[in-house]
């Protein structure tokens, strides 16, 4: 047991572990997945009912409504990003790992994503089709998703982090992070609505991408800090 | 060889100070038995020598690592496997293959069980998932916080066995327990009672 001196994992190796533990874990409860895209369903066939059945009237407000509501399926399942792990203890042993917490916890928030804004992002342009959005908005709403949904889980991630031993924090959690979320919200918007108009949506896309690259540069750095304060309380 | 050295140290939780002036020295070849009555500070003793509190814990410790800490929660996810649970442990310590893993459950007679998902086990199976880590950990100083939890007896003989062949290849296992002693001639006692601030 002590004599040999293995090698630990590398960091890679580490990082792909907590991706699939935590990919796993997902798709072993399939309601946790299934949730913000039913979430998402049940939203948008609402809204033709609430606000009537013109077909110009609902293409024309499609964009807003579809990221509202994906932005809201989002801290819906942001909340508890890390609160099994917490309970489970093992984010202690995350905490104690040879490696960077922060990269650990990477893995964890990539599989959240693929899982959760990446799925959502996919078949977003189905619900859009019910909403009479035009066709050539459907990729760059698309494609903003999965740049804003990974925005959104960055930040999600954050706030999870700090919130994930305050019991109740859900509240908490959505005063935090919604003003960091509008941004994200202002540029998906314009992009989609760009398309729609017919004008280039890439100014949009772009920034939307810049942001997104900067949050996966800064975000787990945050993550990291946070989860540790969050153990030591 | 000192794997843990803890001075005056002292253990606050919330307003209130759970332990003052703890001194411990953990030499290899050495087993400790924490002692105290429940909500004396046991876990979070624990938890503090692990380095896993800094808040509210004043003193100076300074700890041989990588250091192996079970904690009460078990690190297990429910619906995964064990052996999917031991390969991909959130603390990143085993590099061991999958053979070697389901050896080790083998050996904690759960062969058989290797690819079921742990939520169908029993709580003293569940149990011994998570203690499986101590064969495949190349830790020198094992932190076990209530280690004889939910296992039967042969469990504990094995626990017993298994920290007996730890401190006899050089390593070093502090543990809380509300059994009686089962190392009488090799343990050290650490009675909190001594150290608790009333």
């Amino acid at each position: 047991m002590l004599s040999a001196d293995r090698p630990s994992l590398s960091l890679p190796t580490a990082f792909g572990r907590q991706f699939r533990r935590h990919g796993k874990a997902l798709m072993a409860s399939l309601a946790d997945v299934a949730n913000p895209l039913l979430f998402f369903f049940m939203v948008v066939t609402l809204f033709p009912l609430g606000l009537g059945p013109d077909p110009m009237q609902l293409a024309s407000m499609a964009p807003g409504i579809l990221w509202v509501v994906a932005l809201l399926a989002s801290l819906m399942v942001s909340a508890r990003m890390f609160a099994s792990d917490f309970e489970d203890g093992s984010l202690e042993q995350m905490a104690l790992a040879p490696h960077p917490l922060s990269v650990l916890a990477l893995g964890e928030v990539a599989a959240h994503w693929l899982a959760t804004g990446c799925l959502l992002a996919l078949v977003s342009p189905l619900f859009a089709m019910m909403l009479g959005l035009p066709s050539q908005g459907l990729g760059v709403l698309m494609v903003s998703l999965l740049l804003g949904s990974l925005c959104l889980t960055l930040i999600g991630a954050v706030g999870s982090a700090l919130t994930v031993s305050i019991r109740r924090g859900g509240l908490l959690l959505s005063l935090l992070i919604i003003p960091l979320n509008v941004p994200v919200l202002i540029f998906g918007t314009a992009a989609v609505t760009e398309a729609v108009m017919g004008r280039d949506p890439s100014t949009w896309l772009a920034l939307m991408g810049a942001l997104a690259a900067g949050m996966l540069a800064l975000a787990p750095l945050a993550v990291g800090a946070a989860l540790r304060i969050s153990l030591d309380s | 060889m000192t794997l843990l050295a803890a001075a005056e140290v002292s253990i606050e939780r919330g307003e209130r100070r759970l332990l003052q002036a703890v001194n411990l020295s953990v030499e290899s070849g050495q087993v400790w038995q924490v002692l105290g009555a429940n909500g004396v500070g046991k876990s979070s003793l624990l938890r503090a020598l692990a380095g896993l509190a800094r808040f509210g814990v004043e003193g100076s410790i300074s700890r041989f690592e990588p250091l192996l800490y079970l904690a009460h929660a078990p690190a297990i996810k429910r619906a995964l496997s064990p052996l999917e649970n031991l390969r991909c442990h959130p603390a990143c310590d085993i590099t061991s293959t999958p053979a070697q893993i389901e050896a080790a459950l083998a050996a904690l007679q759960l062969g058989g069980f290797e690819n079921q998902p742990v939520g169908s086990l029993s709580a003293g199976q569940q149990r011994r998932v998570a203690l499986a880590r101590l064969l495949l950990t190349d830790a020198r100083l094992w932190l076990l916080d209530e280690p004889f939890t939910a296992l039967d007896g042969s469990g504990c003989d094995w626990l017993e066995d298994c920290i007996r062949r730890h401190i006899s290849a050089g390593g070093a296992v502090i543990f809380t327990s509300h059994q009686p002693s089962r190392f009488s001639e090799l343990q050290q006692d650490l009675d909190l009672a001594h150290y608790a601030v009333c």
